[in-house]
Parts: C-alpha cells; sequence; structure tokens
C-alpha cells in the first residue's frame, strides 16, 4: 500500500512542520514542568509524588496543540476534498492522518516525559513506564483528539471546542495510566492499568477513525 | 473505466433552501458540458455531488456500468477553488504527492511539468507563487494522472489568456483520448461542450 | 406534536403531584442512623443524578435516530433534551457535594458516580457548544449525532475506569443510597421523586422539542422570505 506510506510520510512531515511543531509541544511540555515547582512549592517530597501524574496529565494537554493542523487546514485549502476521491478509504486516510501526528509530536513528547518526571523530582526506575505509557498514551490521546478535531471542522473558535469535546475522551486513558504509574511508584501491581491504557488505545485507534471519517464527510457535504 | 455520466431528475439544497430540482446530463466518452448560471446557483455543489461530497435531495447520478464509489475513488479529478496545496511545502514535493495518491507516476508528472511549463518552479514553496502560477500547478496533476471525469470549478479564472489557450487544447486533448468534462464556468468554454444552465 | 398539548401540562401535573408527595414521604421519614438529616438531600441528589443518565440515553436514542433515518424531529429532540440533561447533572453534582461535605469534610470525593456525572457534564457542555459553534444546522445536527454516539460508548468506560481506580486506592463508594437493600420507608419517596423527575423532564423535553420545531418552520418562513 504504497499511497498510506505516502500519505503518512505527508502527514508526519506536515505535523513535523518545519521545526515547528513538536518544537512548540515541547515549550508548552517545558513550560508546564517548570510552572509546577513555582505553583507547588519546591518541597521535593511534594513535587514526587505527583511528578508521574504532571508528566502524564501535560502529555494529554499537548497533544491538543497543533491539532489544528490535523485536519482543519486540509479542510480549508481543499485538500480534504482531494484525500476522499482515492481508492483509500476515508477511514484509513483519517487513521493515518493521527499517526502522523503521533509520530512527528506524540513520538517527541514521549521522550521528553520520562526526562521531565525525573526532573520533577520522580524515581529514576519509575522513568522505562512512563516512556512507554507515554507512547501508548499519545496513540490514545492522538486518536481520540483527532474525533474532537474532525467534529469541529468549521467551527469558530474551534481550538476550545475541540478541547471541551476531547477532555471527556481523555478522561479513562488519563485516570489507567495515571494508575498504573501511581501503582508501580507505591510498589504495587502495575500492569493492570498499563494493560487497560494499551486496550483503551487500541480500541480508541480501531474505532476513532470511523467517528473521524464520519464528521470529515459531514463537514465537506 | 468510466464510459458515460448520467444524473436524472436531481435536485440539491444547501442549508435547508433548495438550490435546483429536475436536473438531467448526459455525458459520454469525448463530450464535456460547461456549466453556467449566477453565483450562488450550484454550480459547485453539483460538482461536489458528482464527485460524491456532497448527497443529493432526489435523483441519481450514474457513471454508466461502473459502481459508483469505485469511480469517484479512481476516475474523477476535481479541480475546486482551493488548490490543495500547502503554503509551506515546495511545488515539487506537492506535486510528487497529488500525482501519485491520484494513480499517476513521476513519468507522466515531467510531462505535465514541462506543458504547463512549471519546471522553474518547482523548488520554490507554493507560498511564493501567484494565483496562476498556483493553478497551473493544480492542473498539472490533472494531466499527470489519468482519470477519465475532469470537474472543473472555474478552472480558467486566474489564468492568463495564453495559457487560458493552452488550456483549453490540453482540454481537447484529454476529450479526444475519450476523457469527459464538467467545467462550471463564467466565461465559454475553449472547446465545444454542451451548455447546461442552473436556476431553480 | 399535536399530542404534546395535553401531554405536556399532563406530565407537569403529574411532576408536580409526584414531587409534593414524595418530598412529603422524604422529609418526614425518620432520620438515617447515621447520616442524620442530611440524607434528606438523597431525595433531590439521586433522582437528578439518575435523569442525568436518562436524559443521556434519551439524547442518544434520538441522535442515533436522526443518524440513521436523518429525520428532523429526531434532531429536534436530541437538541432539546441536552440542556435539561445539563440542568440535571448540574443539580447532581451541587446536591452531591452539599451531601458529602458534612460527612467526609470535603466538597468534592472521586467516588465512580460523582466523576462520571461530571464528565457527563462536560460531555452535555461539549455537545451543546459543537451545536453553536456551528452555523450550518443540517451539519450541526450531523456532528452532533456523531458525538452523542462516541460519548455513549465513553461514558461506561469513564465509570468503569473510575471504580478500577478507586478500588486500587481503596476508596469507599461514596453514597451508600439508591438499592432494594435501602429501608422501604425511604425508598418509597425516592422512587417517587425519581417518577416525579421523569415526568418534569418529560413535561420539558416536549415543550422544548415542540419550540424547536416551531423556531425551525419559522427559521424556514424567514429564509423563504428572504429569497423572494
Amino acid at each position: 500500500m504504497s499511497l498510506a506510506w505516502e500519505l503518512l510520510k505527508r502527514e508526519t512531515a506536515l505535523s513535523w512542520g518545519r521545526g515547528g511543531g513538536p518544537l512548540v509541544s515541547a515549550g508548552f511540555y517545558l513550560g508546564v514542568a517548570t510552572l509546577l515547582p513555582l505553583a507547588a512549592g519546591p518541597e521535593p517530597a511534594r513535587l514526587a509524588a505527583v511528578a508521574p501524574g504532571v508528566a502524564w496529565v501535560t502529555l494529554a494537554l499537548a497533544t491538543l496543540l497543533g491539532l489544528d493542523r490535523l485536519f482543519e487546514r486540509d479542510y480549508e485549502d481543499g485538500a480534504l476534498d482531494l484525500l476522499t476521491l482515492s481508492p483509500l478509504p476515508l477511514e484509513f486516510v483519517c487513521a493515518l492522518k493521527c499517526l502522523g501526528q503521533w509520530l512527528a509530536t506524540g513520538l517527541p513528547l514521549a521522550l521528553a516525559a520520562p526526562i521531565t518526571e525525573i526532573a520533577l523530582g520522580g524515581s529514576p526506575t519509575l522513568a522505562p513506564l512512563v516512556l512507554v505509557s507515554a507512547l501508548v498514551g499519545g496513540l490514545a490521546f492522538a486518536f481520540a483528539s483527532g474525533i474532537g478535531a474532525a467534529l469541529s471542522l468549521g467551527a469558530r473558535r474551534g481550538g476550545l471546542l475541540t478541547a471541551v469535546i476531547v477532555l471527556p475522551l481523555f478522561t479513562p486513558p488519563v485516570i489507567f495510566g495515571g494508575g498504573a504509574l501511581d501503582a508501580f511508584a507505591s510498589g504495587l501491581p502495575w500492569s493492570a492499568g498499563f494493560v487497560l491504557l494499551c486496550a483503551y488505545a487500541a480500541a480508541a485507534i480501531a474505532l476513532g477513525p470511523l467517528a473521524m471519517a464520519a464528521a470529515c464527510r459531514n463537514a465537506l457535504s | 473505466m468510466m464510459s458515460a455520466l448520467e444524473i436524472k431528475e436531481l435536485a440539491i439544497s444547501r442549508g435547508g433552501r433548495p438550490l435546483f430540482q429536475g436536473l438531467n446530463l448526459n455525458l459520454s466518452a469525448g463530450q464535456a458540458c460547461a456549466l453556467t448560471g449566477r453565483n450562488g446557483s450550484g454550480k459547485t455543489s453539483l460538482l461536489r455531488a458528482i464527485a460524491g461530497l456532497l448527497s443529493a435531495d432526489t435523483g441519481e447520478i450514474g457513471f454508466g456500468e461502473q459502481d459508483p464509489d469505485q469511480a469517484r475513488r479512481t476516475e474523477i479529478h476535481l479541480v475546486g477553488h482551493a488548490d490543495g496545496l500547502k503554503s509551506g511545502q515546495t511545488a515539487r514535493d506537492e506535486l510528487a504527492f497529488w500525482t501519485r495518491w491520484s494513480g499517476g507516476n513521476l513519468s507522466s508528472l515531467d510531462s505535465a511539468i514541462d506543458r504547463l511549463d512549471i519546471r522553474r518552479l518547482l523548488d520554490l514553496e507554493v507560498r511564493r507563487l501567484s494565483a496562476g502560477q498556483k493553478r497551473r500547478l493544480a492542473l498539472a496533476r490533472l494531466l499527470a494522472a489519468p482519470r477519465t471525469l475532469w470537474l472543473l470549478d472555474e478552472p480558467l479564472s486566474p489564468l492568463d489568456s495564453v495559457w487560458r489557450t493552452r488550456f483549453g487544447e490540453m482540454m481537447s486533448d484529454h476529450l479526444g483520448s475519450g476523457g469527459m468534462i464538467v467545467a462550471a464556468i463564467h466565461d465559454p468554454l475553449p472547446i465545444p461542450a454542451q451548455v447546461l444552465e442552473i436556476n431553480p | 406534536m399535536a399530542f404534546s398539548r395535553w401531554a405536556a401540562p399532563l406530565f407537569g401535573g403529574l411532576a408536580v403531584l409526584l414531587a409534593i408527595t414524595g418530598l412529603w414521604l422524604g422529609f418526614t421519614a425518620p432520620e438515617d442512623y447515621q447520616q442524620g438529616d442530611t440524607v434528606r438531600i438523597m431525595f433531590i441528589h439521586v433522582p437528578a443524578a439518575w435523569l442525568s443518565m436518562f436524559a443521556y440515553i434519551c439524547l442518544g436514542i434520538a441522535s442515533f435516530l436522526s443518524l440513521v433515518f436523518r429525520h428532523a424531529l429526531a434532531d429536534a429532540a436530541a437538541k432539546s433534551a441536552a440542556p435539561l440533561g445539563a440542568g440535571f447533572t448540574a443539580l447532581a453534582l451541587v446536591t452531591g457535594s452539599l451531601w458529602g461535605r458534612p460527612m467526609w469534610g470535603t466538597w468534592w470525593v472521586w467516588d465512580a458516580r460523582l466523576t462520571s456525572v461530571l464528565v457527563l457534564f462536560l460531555f452535555y457542555l461539549a455537545y451543546m457548544a459543537l451545536r453553536s459553534a456551528l452555523d450550518d444546522e443540517t451539519k450541526a445536527a450531523r456532528a452532533c449525532a456523531i458525538l452523542a454516539l462516541v460519548g455513549l460508548v465513553n461514558l461506561p468506560v469513564v465509570h468503569w475506569s473510575v471504580n478500577w481506580w478507586n478500588s486500587l486506592h481503596q476508596g469507599v463508594t461514596v453514597f451508600a443510597k439508591g438499592g432494594p437493600k435501602m429501608a422501604p420507608v425511604f425508598l418509597v419517596p425516592l422512587l417517587l421523586m425519581v417518577l416525579a423527575y421523569m415526568a418534569a423532564f418529560g413535561a420539558l423535553w416536549l415543550v422544548r422539542i415542540r419550540g424547536e420545531v416551531w423556531r425551525r418552520r419559522a427559521d424556514a418562513a424567514l429564509s423563504r422570505l428572504a429569497r423572494t
């Protein structure tokens, strides 16, 4: 399916956006990590306790940045029309777009997550789990936010609207991932949370594109 | 291979407002149709309905014996007001992607580039191009990837008279090789065509 | 829609009757040995929580019908249900918070049900926001229907996930209420209040749907006027 590969390459390159994309998300990420000690007071014990959770939630929020690149630009410049006129089903096109977005922004953020977690005073033993959870969670967040982005096509104040739509969809992966990290940090069995996170990500990848394609068709009509 | 375009008793409304009813059109290979009508009369909507982006209230759109879904995916080129070109990318990258996406290959793209005289523009970013140059870039896709039905929405407007004539030749060639064209246009098409006026 | 002319006031009257009976029975019932008088908030809170879910299910069904059959009435029903659902949800959240405060000393607890209700509230807000953000009404209707179905799938997952999280932390399922284990002296007024709320929802929903249908007709007439 070389068409799919071409689209994936293009979407990743566009999301990368000439250096803008991941830098903005990384900047946001670092900004929050810096602000948190300022707000919570630099007391190490308190920071260390919330570090994994903060790293995790910030990952979710950072996914919301740059969402306008996902569908809105293609919708406005007519590219979305052309993307439907191809042998690839629109559902698959939407999935590839989300995957490209994840490769360009979610992946770098996932790499930054364990660093942030350690910088905030979290335990280094937690870092591998943070990394893997951030990778899987990033996928879940990418596909869930894709649904929001597709539904708000053509809307005014689309960015804010997308965030409001997407927050309920972010809740389960935040809970599962946060639960797994929390359990690991407390020495409790963490695998259940991680497995649930993977299950949610799988469901988001399988079902999200259906909603996205329906929303895109609606917006184009 | 699409052999015909058959539209029967088509009615379309947008935003609850009916645009037209009872529209009929029959095109076979080598024929063209020019859509005329006031602004907002539904020319763009008709083109989008043929492309499957819009659904009609009543009526049918058929593509000869070919399955409509298959036809829309592989046999239609749509050139709308917007070009689908990303401003930050180079012309070369955009053209390469859209050619492959539409089923063309790089050698047919090469001859299309020469025909539309855009070779010297290839390394520029799309945002540096003028409206006419961007339109030629979009039209290159038509020549680079062979698809039977061309749906064109005001294709000539950003082009100067030289290029209008040249594109007219390209349209003739397309019809000559068995293609079909439906174009929404204010001025007369530079090729022989049925004229379909859209009014309520 | 003509049946709403008599149905709505009927439901409304029923709602008032049931509410008066329910509240009277609820407030004359003996105090709960653990929670004292504050348990009486249950008669406002639990039906509100129940109705917020019920309204959501109604919205979901209406959205499904709107997507599949493209019937404008189904869409009007979905659109009308949303603010009502949001209202019940807000009521449930506020009363839940008021109920929890005397018992646990905090205004909020991450109980599975309360958290699900909060997420449900967010969903209603998102639904109404999406409706108003899209200018084209047909597109807004479809987009909202898709959102409703996505939310319908998501909400049980949210509830389940919070439950799971609470089980990790030995969190208590906060509100010991609603169930056959409850003493009849509490159960009866509770059921009456639930029915009262449902009747109220029915009445308000019918009125809103009728209003929406008339608004669309007026809108269409104005559009026709503009074109001539």
